[in-house]
């Protein structure tokens, strides 16, 4: 288990690295949405 | 990679996430799965170290992260050598290149804050003006202004030339990052594994670090080269209808 002692800078880089990826994801997922609402579905090749 | 791999089962799922598909969504989940064990082994399971104590916690992500930065800028500049091959010209490797680019710059800030917060452990200070750090930070400002590049304007072919340019200018930077230890042998360590400092559980920990942060990899990137994808078409689709309105005006 973690001891006490530099908990938070252990914890602090799970944190800044877990919150910054899905920061990141939810960012692009938004710019997704908002780019294929204005494009009809036929011109996503990968669908 | 697969790019165009089979369709969403349902149209409201493609309205929510229109760059899924059904690999990218098995993707995801084994990428969730291996994040969730990395935090298991991470902070509980694995021991700690002798000399770091739980400092040593911060390595199972530090390095993955600074391995997949590696690998981003390598899958950046290869996209763009093939971008400027005449024989392979094609923009999907410029789209490639941007969306690799900028997941590289994520995981690159990561590793940055990571190594920042296991420093303030190690060393008693956040930040020194060592040769890994000030290159790692300097790899870190040029793949930013790779992005500001891509983003400066003009037709695709123009955005694709003048950033595959800057990509490749800009990957020499790599090697000076990674044998910065060996010529220099400034605070930061040399590497941990080839040495074989670490075993068991730590090993193992760190290994599923990087498995997990690579899936996570290749996920962004799909989904990420997707999006540049909708936004070209966007783009090409308002020029089209410009020239239209124009056409009828005259």
């Amino acid at each position: 288990m973690i001891a006490m002692l530099h908990a938070p800078y252990v914890i602090g880089s799970y944190v800044v690295t877990l919150g910054g990826i899905a920061l990141y994801t939810v960012g692009m997922f938004a710019r997704a949405r908002k780019a294929a609402k204005r494009l009809p579905n036929e011109e996503r090749p990968w669908s | 990679m697969n790019l165009t791999s089979s369709p969403s089962p349902t149209s409201g799922a493609r309205a929510k996430h229109p760059t899924s598909t059904r690999f990218t969504r098995a993707l995801g989940i084994a990428a969730l799965v291996g994040i969730g064990w990395l935090v298991l082994f991470g902070l509980f399971l694995s021991p700690n170290d002798r000399v770091q104590k739980t400092g040593v916690r911060i390595l199972y992500i530090h390095v993955p992260s600074a391995w997949l930065a590696y690998l981003a800028f390598g899958v950046t500049g290869l996209s763009s050598a093939a971008y400027l091959w005449k024989r392979t010209r094609n923009l999907q490797w410029d789209r490639l290149a941007g969306a690799s680019a900028e997941v590289g710059v994520l995981f690159m800030g990561i590793t940055l804050v990571s190594g920042s917060l296991w420093g303030r452990i190690s060393w008693g200070q956040f930040w020194t003006w060592d040769a890994r750090l000030t290159t790692t930070a300097f790899l870190f400002v040029t793949y930013i202004g790779y992005l500001a590049v891509r983003d400066l304007g003009g037709t695709h072919q123009q955005r694709a030339k003048r950033s595959a340019v800057m990509a490749l200018l800009a990957m020499l930077e790599v090697p000076l990052v990674h044998f910065s230890v060996k010529w220099w042998r400034p605070l930061h360590q040399n590497e941990t594994v080839e040495k074989g400092k670490l075993n068991g559980l730590m090993l193992f920990s760190l290994f599923i670090g990087l498995i997990s942060f690579t899936l996570l990899y290749v996920w962004l990137v799909i989904h990420r080269q997707r999006v540049l994808a909708l936004n070209d078409q966007v783009d090409d689709r308002g020029l089209d209808l410009a020239l239209a309105a124009r056409r009828e005006e005259s």
